[in-house]
């Protein structure tokens, strides 16, 4: 079905979407039905500039797996780049 | 009607327009018969992936059998020119549309149907999916012939904060004021098998002219043939029972 289960939030950064790179704003999170993916649901990510109309959007669908697999390596990347960081302040002092 | 005919229905097809909900200009896919005959109309309401190619295709097919049928576009006021998944993507962020704003608009669908010259008075709905759902809200709400529900989610159970246009229907079923087919998959969950028993219980109790199919090995979405949830056996089967559902309620 449609789960109807949906995240919405605001997001600094940048998308390359149809048309070229946009500053983004908002960001969807949803678990339904895909446009395109081979799945009956799919883990789908919207990140948008809605200020520039509904197609200033770059659009993802992952399965459930794929997502996780996604998710978990944004935080071990954020987590190992956050302690290298803080490794090389302390070392420079 | 049913499509299993020995001649062809020859059809257009066209984007029309119409007032909708507060008057706005919404777009609709209607599919016609060229035949000049009397007939009745039907109302497809898209899912929530929205005016797609498949919903379309679903207009088509019913003009192919004889009925005139036509599609609103719930998602008109994103924008024209706007691609069907743009289009759900942003409604979905700015939280679905409202229950009043469609019954709106399929009403405006219904009386499009109703006013033209082929038409012989009655039409009925049929949704998937979120569409389902609605079939159900159009059949307790606005004045059709017959209403077809098709794995249609949260017509019971919980809607969820995000989205808190999608409320449960079940208290409405009193209101019911036309026949209703029920077409569901015993692999969905969005029904779940009991909320489907529980639907119909409804609609039992409440004394309603109702005919429930389930069918095994077959999940939500199996009328969909561009989805992995596609089920030949119970899309075909599926067709057949709406064919001979809409047959005797909006014949001539």
């Amino acid at each position: 079905m449609c789960t109807h289960v949906t995240e919405t939030f605001q997001v600094v950064g940048s998308a390359k979407g149809a048309t070229g790179w946009f500053r983004a704003t908002d960001a969807s999170v949803y678990f339904d039905h895909p446009s395109h993916a081979m799945a009956d649901h799919t883990l789908n990510v919207d990140i948008r500039r809605p200020s520039d109309g509904p197609a200033a959007r770059v659009a993802l669908e992952l399965t459930a797996a794929s997502a996780r697999a996604l998710a978990e390596a944004i935080l071990r990347t954020l987590d190992e780049s956050g302690r290298r960081t803080t490794t090389r302040v302390e070392t420079s002092r | 009607m049913t499509e299993d005919r020995a001649v062809d229905t020859a059809f257009i097809s066209e984007t029309v327009q119409f007032p909708g909900h507060d008057g706005a200009v919404i777009e609709a896919y209607a599919a016609r018969p060229t035949a000049t005959s009397r007939r009745g109309g039907v109302v497809v309401i898209h899912h929530l992936p929205g005016y797609d190619r498949e919903s379309k295709e679903f207009v088509r097919r019913f003009a192919d059998a004889g009925y005139d049928a036509v599609c609103p576009n719930l998602y008109s006021r994103v924008g024209a020119d706007v691609s069907p998944d743009d289009a759900a993507a942003a409604v979905r962020a700015d939280g679905g549309v409202p229950d009043e704003q469609v019954m709106a608009d399929v009403a405006a669908a219904i009386s499009y149907l109703r006013g033209l010259p082929t038409s012989n008075g009655k039409v009925g709905c049929i949704g998937h999916c979120s569409g389902g759902r609605q079939s159900y809200l159009v059949a307790a709400t606005l004045p059709v012939d017959a209403a077809i529900v098709c794995y249609g989610g949260l017509i019971v159970g919980e809607a969820p904060p995000q989205l808190p246009t999608m409320v449960p229907l079940i208290d409405r079923t009193q209101e019911i004021s036309c026949p209703l087919l029920g077409l569901f998959g015993n692999d969905d969950q969005f029904p779940t098998p009991d909320q489907v028993d529980q639907i119909e219980k409804a609609l039992n109790d409440a004394g309603k002219d109702c005919e429930f199919h389930r069918y095994d090995g077959a999940g939500h979405g199996f009328f969909s043939p561009d989805r992995p949830a596609y089920r030949v056996e119970a899309a075909l089967d599926g067709w057949d029972r709406i064919w001979a559902f809409l047959g005797p309620r909006l014949g001539g």
